[in-house]
């Protein structure tokens, strides 16, 4: 049986990790290739690696720092940030990305889903969509949470899949870093109704938060950062929880 | 010992090539007959598109080379499809190394099933020597909308909504529909035993 997976997420900056609370007060949380080498061995199911660099010399050292990763994980891993053209793309996976997210410039652009499903596959396209309640709905937010849309996020992830995104990687601004639990309602809600599987990130706090995404909102996978950089909860001892709690886990 | 990996359209070459690397060997990429044929082991990786893939590789001849080689062979993910007999994917008729077809997951009517299966799923009924000290119910890291359907050479077995050949294995040629080189240590275990023939 396919099991649910557990995703760590690394914010990389100048190579480095680290990681906002409520997407600002960024701290340093190590080594990208150690600590990915590390999740993998302690049973990650796949990484995700975040570049948050704004300089122009971006682009070769994210390629740089992929290729490392690809040589010293043996997990796949997404890498996103920035990326909008689907020569980014080509760098990133000829680099050794298994995939690569997208988010703000997929928004803007729709037809860069197309393109990059026509030419690389939809299993390696991830639509990432920061989300945040109000109003009485979910909304797209942009530019890393900074900037409202009228689009419901549904909506949107709705038409992505049509375009061919194979992956929605949806996280909740209203949860995220506040360690009170995933936003079940809207995962539910897009997991439930599109046919592609749906990463739920934002707001993990305790074990029981990912037995709650896994088994009410039905997500297919859990991403989760700080708590897994400063160890509150270790992924070994979350795989045994969930395993005993009868989620379907690679245990 | 002389490892080649063959170079096509449709390759997550790069990601054979570290794990490769990570068990002490390099392998060389090539397309090139001789080099190939020349090999004492063949990879035949793929993500992509089959009759895409197909094509390229008939006006290359090398789906004829591939199917006359000798040395152990092992197609990974849409490698091994393209080594069975025919692919639903846009109609097309592949190498048929294998006596199977490959078909598209659909949902059942209950259902909404997820496409492309995408992570880890177990396998079971492990019957070949490149799964020797792998246990039953190791799981695989998979990434495929087209499986290759139960037959005689499977050696292998998955499940997502009905089994299917997680593995197949004729002869000399062997060809897993998981990705071995990202699939943690039970993956590199595979590609050391592939190595080890």
């Amino acid at each position: 049986m396919l099991t649910k997976r557990i995703i760590p997420c690394l914010d990389i900056k100048d190579g480095r990790t680290v990681k906002g609370v409520n997407f600002e007060n960024i701290r340093d949380a190590g080594d990208p290739i150690e600590l990915g080498a590390f999740y993998a061995e302690q049973g990650a199911d796949e990484l995700v690696f975040l570049d948050i660099t704004a300089t122009n010399e971006r682009r070769k050292t994210l390629s740089e720092l992929v290729t490392r990763i690809a040589r010293n994980v043996n997990i796949p891993f997404t890498v996103g940030g920035g990326i909008s053209s689907v020569d980014d793309v080509s760098v990133l996976l000829n680099s050794g990305a298994d995939k690569i997210s997208v988010n703000t410039s997929a928004f803007k652009r729709p037809e860069l889903v197309d393109e990059l499903s026509r030419e690389f596959g939809s299993q390696c396209v991830v639509l990432a969509i920061d989300t945040r309640f109000e109003n009485g709905d979910w909304y797209v937010y942009l530019n890393g949470g900074r900037v409202k849309t009228e689009i419901r996020a549904y909506d949107w992830a709705k038409e992505a899949v049509d375009r061919g995104a194979g992956e929605i990687l949806l996280t909740s601004m209203n949860n995220d870093g506040t360690k009170q639990g995933f936003a079940l309602d809207i995962t539910a809600l897009l997991s439930r109704n599109l046919n592609v599987p749906v990463i739920a990130s934002g707001g993990a706090g305790t074990m029981a938060h990912f037995k709650d995404v896994f088994e009410i909102a039905q997500a297919d996978a859990a991403l989760a950062a700080t708590i897994f950089h400063y160890k509150e909860i270790e992924i070994q001892a979350l795989k045994t929880y969930l395993y005993q709690e009868g989620v379907n886990i690679r245990f | 010992m002389k490892t080649v990996i063959i170079k096509y359209n449709a390759g997550n070459i790069r990601s054979v090539l570290f794990a490769l690397e990570r068990l002490g060997v390099e392998g060389v990429v090539t397309d090139d007959p001789e080099e190939i044929r020349a090999a004492d082991k063949v990879i035949f990786p793929g993500v992509g598109e089959a009759s895409s893939a197909m094509r390229y590789l008939k006006e290359r001849k090398l789906d004829q080379l591939i199917t006359s080689l000798e040395q152990p062979v092992l197609g990974i993910c849409l490698g091994m499809q393209l080594m069975c007999k025919y692919s639903e994917e846009n109609d097309t008729p592949c190498m048929g190394i294998f006596d199977v077809d490959v078909k598209k997951f659909t949902s059942p009517v209950d259902n909404l099933l997820k496409i492309p299966q995408i992570g880890w799923n177990n396998i079971t009924g492990l019957y070949s020597t490149m799964f020797e000290h792998v246990p039953e119910n190791s799981y695989m890291y998979f990434v495929h909308s087209y499986y290759a359907a139960l037959g005689a050479d499977t050696v292998a077995t998955a499940n997502y909504v009905i089994n299917y050949s997680a593995a197949l294995q004729k002869d000399n040629f062997y060809a897993v529909q998981f990705h071995p080189e990202k699939s943690a240590t039970e993956g590199a275990k595979i590609l050391e035993n592939f190595l080890k023939l």
